[in-house]
């Protein structure tokens, strides 16, 4: 008997089929990884099993009994608890409140009563390890700390069934040991877990079984011990990865980018960037190393003029920033996608132009060339494949990856000096990391000065001429990445090396 | 001059003011936490007012009257909620139809029973009903009455299950239903219970002045969201800066009396809110998901 099984879910979007015929089984008390390109259909099938989406057709067993699952309580009701990939916490509310809401502990007139929930709340959060301040505001908490309030959220309700969409890109890597040390407790208790994640490497280490997804059908389930990360990869994406394009040795003569004793402010109003200096050259990319939290975020909201900087100076080319103001002299792929990326709203067609809608080749006078604006955006999602190929869809409805890859899709095709790119890859799959990495590099092979944030050392490591370690907002060392190591790099990154006197 | 302003009867005058503020702005921020702005209210205290002066005609009962009043409120907000929730159309757009559609009803109903398009028959009003002969306003049931509204709707929107689930369906329509809760039945019922808090206002409109009287409600209910929104959308903020365009208008009644520019005087109580809205405030800020209908599934 399965924990669950689903069998011959069909769901369509429109004349899109985003889960085709899926069958999919999973045993009780296992930790089960689903994995797939972006776009493959994963989250559809688990928002399914949620119920918060009705599948076409198809039929859903709980436990080896037919349920049918119509909305998020009846989901709840049997025992399925869900973490999204983008996190469902409302910001005004404390985060007692974000977690009881629902299955509130109120007396018979039903007034709330939050002391008792917040002492149930710390006995749960010390029993697992997953440490939070129940009176906080969601909005003052970092982002490990909202992950451990989500799962919070479905221990609260009890749940025996634990669906986890990609939760580790957005964590550090202590932070996902944790994780995985807290989901292995669960499944020692016997509840079912299945996680959803691109990195091949954590579905070796954590799981039990591993399903893999292909263009919303299923291609494959396997015994984690029975397998390799070579064959995930193929039956995956259907084909190797190929060797990374190779480096232009490029003899930069000209600095693009020119920071002098930058200082700027954080929302919490302290210093988090502290006297940076730093040259980006033409074709070189830097990258920038350090635990998340560091400064790395404001630091690329000062370039990229989303952030005023208190003193210092900055420019791009020979263009010099003002301190408070926006400007358009780079490419940005920033860290917040959904924030500053996008316009959900919008259309992939609209959105590929974003910001470049006044360049003369999109425009006849005040009006919007469409043909143009369509073959130009046509040719984009060609070369960086982004599914499904409808201009006219909003990019609220993009899958989390195909959407990362409508903004560096954007971004990469400006023709600008600079791009400063804020973890890159987050929530790709490993062709478009790939993909994304080769096209990073062939920007720098054209003499482009490229800034890389990313919390993935080993992506800084490979793509990376030079090395800048951030820590508590300071650049303590600049390296030639020939010259270093992981460990070297790790023990700045830590603090346990500072500054070389 | 001053005197004119420290005495009993100005006080009075100025809470007689604001209580057809203040009600409708109570409960507008139970619509409006909810994710459904309002606009409709003007609306729903005209019909109200005449439901209430209908009602009064022909019982004779206060209390028939100020019921009829509450239902019809309810009534008029259950169509806004239809149209807004149930079929996710535009809320600015149902608002505006629904004040339209008040002022055509209730001149051809006011025509049908009174024979008048402009005025009704006059109808008793509150005067055995207060508990303060020698001062009828303070006296005024009405009065207790938003006060105990107040509070209860203070108490219930940051104490109770109801009240947390509502906020959450406003602030995160999404993350609301992820955890079960209806968003679609939360809605329904802030704007009801905004229809129902505007249709007692519309009652106190009716009773207050004897009769019912074409377009009666003469932007009560735009001013009433303003003082929702200036009280940053909590029901005390809401009642006090009621109670600020009650002083001011009533400030400008005794102004008009002493003075030859008594149009420019009247001025005072709109350009007051513009002048709290620009500076003293701050930036108010509005529940995330207010006026945006909640489909979870667009394709
Ligand atoms: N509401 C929607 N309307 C239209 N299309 C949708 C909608 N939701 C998802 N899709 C499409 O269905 C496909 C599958 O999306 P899904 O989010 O399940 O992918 P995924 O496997 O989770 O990918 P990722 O790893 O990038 O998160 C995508 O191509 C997406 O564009
Ligand atoms: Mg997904």
């Amino acid at each position: 008997m399965y924990a669950v099984e689903m069998q011959h879910i069909t769901k369509r979007f429109g004349h899109f089929t985003a889960n085709h015929q899926v069958d999919f089984q999973v045993h009780e008390g296992e930790i089960h990884a689903l994995i797939g390109e972006n776009g493959a259909g994963k989250s559809t099938l688990m928002r399914i099993l949620y119920g918060f989406y009705t599948p076409d057709a198809g039929q859903i067993y709980i436990n080896g009994r037919e349920v049918k699952i119509q909305k998020p309580s009846d989901a709840i009701t049997l025992g399925v608890g869900m973490v999204h990939q983008h996190f469902m916490l409302i910001p005004p509310l404390t985060v007692t409140e974000n977690i009881i809401l629902g299955k509130e502990e109120t007396n018979r007139l039903g007034i709330l009563n939050l002391p008792l929930a917040a002492k149930q709340l710390t006995e749960l959060s010390q029993t697992y390890r997953l440490h939070i301040d129940p009176s906080a505001k969601i909005e003052q908490v970092s982002i490990g700390f909202q992950q451990r309030i989500e799962i919070l959220k479905i221990l609260y309700r009890n749940a025996q069934i634990i669906i986890l969409d990609e939760p580790t890109p957005i964590l550090t890597p202590q932070e996902i040991d944790d994780l995985f040390k807290v989901l292995l407790q669960l499944k020692s208790e016997g509840k079912t877990i299945i996680l959803i994640t691109h990195k091949l490497s954590e579905v070796m280490t954590i799981s039990n079984r591993i399903t893999i997804m292909r263009h919303g059908k299923i291609v494959g389930t396997r015994e984690t011990k029975s397998t390799t990360q070579t064959e995930l990869a193929r039956l995956m994406i259907g084909e190797e990865i190929g060797p990374p394009i190779s480096k232009r040795p490029f003899i930069a003569h000209k600095d693009i980018l020119i920071m002098e004793q930058v200082s700027a402010k954080g929302d919490r109003g302290v210093l988090a960037v502290r006297n940076v200096s730093l040259n980006v050259k033409e074709g070189e990319i830097i990258g920038i190393a350090g635990v998340e939290g560091n400064g790395q975020s404001e630091l690329v909201q000062v370039i990229a003029g989303l952030r005023p900087f208190q003193v210092g100076e900055i420019s791009i080319g020979s263009h010099s920033l003002s301190p408070t103001h926006g400007h358009q002299a780079l490419a940005h792929i920033p860290e917040d996608r959904l924030r500053f990326g996008l316009i959900l709203d919008f259309t992939l067609q609209e959105n590929l132009i974003l910001g470049r809608q006044q360049e003369l080749r999109f425009r006849h006078y005040y009006f919007l060339q469409d043909s143009e604006t369509r073959s130009y955006s046509s040719e984009l999602i060609h070369s960086f494949d982004i599914r499904p190929e409808e201009l006219s869809l909003p990019a609220r409805n993009f899958s989390g990856g195909n959407q990362q890859k409508i903004v560096v899709a954007r971004e990469l095709s400006k023709n600008v000096p600079l791009i400063v790119a804020s973890q890159p890859t987050r929530g790709l799959d490993i062709r478009a990391i790939d993909f994304i990495h080769n096209s990073l590099i062939s920007e720098r092979n054209k003499g482009k000065a490229i800034l890389l944030v990313s919390s993935d050392l080993g992506e800084i490591l490979k793509l990376s001429d030079r090395i800048a370690v951030m820590y508590e907002g300071e650049i303590t060392k600049v390296f030639l990445t020939a010259d270093t190591d992981e460990r070297e790099i790790g023990m700045y990154m830590t603090g346990a090396k500072k500054k070389s006197a | 001059m001053l005197e004119s302003i420290l005495n009993i009867a100005f006080l009075a005058q100025s809470l007689r003011i604001s209580i057809p503020y203040a009600l409708p702005a109570l409960g507008a921020t139970f619509s409006e936490r909810g994710g459904v702005v309002n606009i409709a209210l003007e609306g729903i205290l005209l019909i109200s007012a005449f439901a209430t002066t209908v009602g009064v005609f022909y019982t004779e009962s206060v209390l028939v009257g100020i019921l009829c009043g509450i239902s019809a409120g309810i009534l008029t907000a259950l169509f806004h909620s239809i149209v807004s929730v149930t079929f996710k159309a535009d809320q600015i757009v149902s608002g505006i139809g629904i004040n339209l559609f008040a002022l055509g009803i209730t001149k051809f109903f006011c025509q049908l029973i009174f024979n008048s398009s402009s005025n009704s028959a006059r109808i008793v009003g509150l005067e055995q009903w207060t508990f303060l002969p020698a001062l009828p306003i303070l006296g005024n049931p009405f009065l207790f009455c938003t006060l105990f509204l107040l509070l209860i709707s203070h108490f219930t929107l940051f104490r109770t299950r109801f009240g947390l689930r509502l906020r959450a369906v406003g602030e995160h329509p999404e993350a609301a239903d992820t955890l079960g809760i209806s968003v679609d039945k939360m809605r329904h019922i802030g704007v009801l219970l905004s229809g129902a808090f505007t249709g007692l206002a519309g009652a106190w409109l009716a009773l207050d002045q004897h009769s019912f009287t074409d377009g009666m409600a003469a932007g009560r209910g735009f001013i009433a969201l303003a003082a929702m929104i200036i009280g940053k959308w909590t029901p005390i903020g809401a009642v006090a800066a009621s109670l600020l365009f009650g002083f001011a208008e009533s400030l400008s009644l005794v102004l008009q009396e002493q003075s030859n520019v008594a149009q420019l005087i009247q001025m005072i109580p709109y350009l007051l809110t513009m002048i709290i809205l620009c500076g003293f405030i701050g930036r108010a800020t509005a529940p995330a998901a207010d006026g945006i209908p909640y489909e979870k599934e667009s394709a």
